[in-house]
């Protein structure tokens, strides 16, 4: 019997694109998204259920359909995408609801994949330059993404700790670029615009958004439990990632950086989420030989990643296309599923 | 001219059996069945350890693909994993090295000491309000020996703008137990530290050339983690080049700096004093290296053997001052 597995935040790129990667296994039976708006990727198989972002349905959900896996990708990293209110219900109170009915007695879960974010480490002049999954942080938590974050993966933590016989895997992703994805960073880069903070260069690190997908594919269908964090192999400077592609550097004061930034963010020149000022003083490493051990295997190192992404946007400015918009229409795609009309590969 | 670190800058996969996979079908074309499979093995015992659920019919490992093409990583600057840039090295050495030959007349002894290849950790005495020690060893080693040099500092330097990115550039690193680890160990390259620590460029000039305490012996805990020898070395006349009169504890609250310096050069020269050294004659001297006999790669020493062999070294140092005081004639000619 093969695996079934319920992907959250199917709506959002992460879980769209990692369903679109399980439908082609033929190992896995069935997948079931979860998401509070329409599914913007195409889907074959994926059943699509809609539902809040507190998940009230799950726990009925998780017990009609004896799901064995759940990838959490419904956590939201990007602090000036939603309001405060809504970042924590998502994140904190999302997960909450999403491990108790994981966790709750009956239950046929017996893998839980979480997203994190290596914004956990945060941003300090004190930081080591590789972070390790055991290092603690060690500067103060000032953004409420931050906070929110921290606290998802104490409760994952915990969860892990009441139920040893659950595998619990988090992986904690650096700042992802791609082709699809839509970050404060790849935004700015789209509009050649990149803030920096005057008189800091720091190295960072970036993620290609197939790595992404593939490792979150690697560590569910190998069932590895743990915490690991998810980077390119090396790291480079910010000029040169406004180098690659092409923009200009933006300098803020050192001093109060937000408070010049945030006019210039509602006039929608540049983003600059909080979270992004640690960052760009004093730049963020980890280390990534802990996944690589259990034999994943990138295909991007950071300035890669970089370097895919500028080229990617040199093709959309110059061809000024953008791909057809993807419209779910839950008439056709429910026709496509279950009408006996259809004749679907699996019964030939 | 310095080796320049090839390296992406990530941290060594040292311990990591895919990538001796990898070096392996490099190495040969194809690993042989029986090397794979061992490889293999030692992936499910590590498994295994973490905890995979083993009732569960756990989905076949993706297979390894034959070849593995090394990953395309292209650059735009000579930037490593540290920051530190091999360009502005050579443009800084360009700067210094007037300096480095005419005004401080930098004279070595014994620098064959410093092994030609693998990780040692540096350490000597620190002296001046700015000090001028760190970039004269850093440019000696690194012309006359040619091998890099990471200065380990205080990360107070970080937090400057203009600075710090100026530092880390020219091959400072942010002194942290883990960087120094990853330089010495899985790097094998040369780390510079001051385990006095700001104690010493704090400290007036009527205790020039009194080592300050040697922190909690840190430094001696990371060479014994590294497996790296401690190379002490001992520097004379930095203390002359700019020495503190007094500090000004005012200054130093309300500029937010760790000590505020009232320096002999400040008070000739005013502001400018900041930026000019006295062409004090330097003196260093490489001391034998010290090797520590225990085993590497141990989460924990002994706390009184760090102590111990941290005062050991100390005393060694502050020996070695004094001797090179004895013979010196002239602060100005040596």
């Amino acid at each position: 019997m093969g695996s079934r597995i319920l992907v959250t935040g199917l709506d959002t790129f992460w879980g769209g694109r990692m369903a679109q990667a399980l439908e082609a296994r033929p190992d896995v039976d069935m997948i079931l998204g979860l998401g509070t708006n329409d599914p913007k990727v195409p889907l074959e198989r994926t059943e699509f259920v809609r539902s809040d972002q507190r998940y009230s349905i799950l726990n009925r959900i998780v017990r009609a359909t004896q799901v064995d896996t759940i990838i959490h990708t419904f956590l939201e990293t990007n602090s000036i995408a939603v309001s405060a209110r809504m970042l924590h219900e998502i994140n904190v109170i999302g997960t909450l609801n999403l491990l108790a009915a994981a966790g709750s007695s009956g239950s046929s879960v017996r893998h839980v994949v979480v997203k994190s974010s290596t914004h956990i480490y945060g941003a300090g002049s004190e930081d080591p330059a590789w972070f390790r999954e055991t290092d603690a942080r060690t500067s103060p938590v000032r953004t409420r993404l931050e906070r929110s974050l921290i606290e998802v993966e104490s409760l994952v933590r915990d969860f892990a700790d009441d139920n040893p016989h659950l595998a619990v895997t988090v992986l904690r992703f650096a700042n992802v670029l791609g082709t699809d994805i839509v970050t404060p960073i790849s935004h700015n880069l789209r509009r050649r615009i990149l803030p920096c903070i005057a008189g800091f260069d720091p190295l960072v690190q970036f993620v290609e958004e197939d790595d992404v997908v593939r490792s979150l594919e690697f560590v569910t269908t190998n069932r590895i439990p743990g915490t690991f964090n998810v980077a390119g192999t090396g790291k480079l400077p910010w000029s040169e990632v406004a180098s690659f592609g092409g923009a200009r550097l933006m300098p803020l004061p050192p001093v109060r950086p937000r408070a010049f930034a945030s006019p210039l963010g509602r006039m929608g020149v540049i983003q600059f989420p909080p979270e992004m000022e640690g960052l760009l003083r004093y730049g963020r490493g980890v280390d990534t030989t802990a996944l690589r051990a259990m034999g994943f295997d990138y295909r991007y190192t950071s300035s890669g990643t970089v370097h895919s992404f500028a080229r990617a946007n040199n093709l959309r400015r110059a061809t000024g296309s953008t791909e057809p918009a993807y419209r779910y229409e839950q008439e056709v795609e429910q026709f496509f599923r279950h009408s006996p009309t259809v004749v679907r590969s699996s019964d030939s | 001219m310095t080796e320049v670190s090839t390296d992406p800058g990530g941290p060594q996969p040292g311990a990591d059996p895919r990538a001796v996979t990898n070096a392996l079908l490099h190495e040969s074309g194809r690993a042989s069945a029986e090397q794979m499979s061992e490889l293999l093995d030692e992936d499910a015992v590590a498994l295994d350890e973490v905890g995979t659920v083993s009732y569960l019919p756990v989905v076949a490992r993706p297979e390894l693909d034959g070849e593995i093409e090394p990953l395309e990583d292209p650059r735009r600057s000579d930037v490593d994993g540290w920051g530190r840039s091999e360009h502005m090295r050579s443009l800084v050495r360009r700067l210094y090295d007037p300096l480095y030959r005419h005004w401080f007349r930098v004279e070595w002894e014994g620098l064959d000491k410093i092994p030609t290849e693998g990780g040692a950790l540096l350490i000597a005495n620190h002296a001046g309000a700015i000090p001028a020690d760190a970039p004269a060893i850093m440019h000696g080693i690194e012309t006359e020996l040619g091998r890099t040099v990471y200065g380990l500092a205080d990360t107070f330097f970080r937090t400057l703008p203009g600075v710090g990115t100026m530092w880390s550039r020219a091959g400072g690193v942010p002194a942290h137990p883990d960087n120094a680890y990853r330089i010495l160990h899985d790097e094998q390259q040369l780390a510079l530290v001051f385990p006095e620590g700001t104690k010493a460029t704090s400290k007036t000039y009527t205790d020039r050339y009194r080592l300050r305490r040697f922190g909690r012996g840190g430094f001696v805990e990371i060479a014994m983690r590294a497996g790296v020898p401690v190379i002490p070395i001992a520097v004379v006349g930095a203390e002359e080049a700019m020495p503190i009169v007094f500090r000004s504890t005012l200054m130093a609250k309300a500029l937010n700096l760790p000590y505020f310096p009232i320096t002999a050069n400040s008070l000739l020269l005013g502001p400018l004093g900041y930026v000019t050294y006295f062409p004090a004659k330097f003196k260093l001297r490489v001391l034998d290296p010290i090797t520590f006999d225990v085993e590497p790669n141990l989460e924990r020493y002994s706390r009184s053997r760090l102590m111990d062999e941290a005062e050991r070294v100390r005393s060694l140092l502050q020996d070695a001052l004094h001797d090179m005081l004895r013979e010196r004639r002239s602060v100005w000619f040596g």
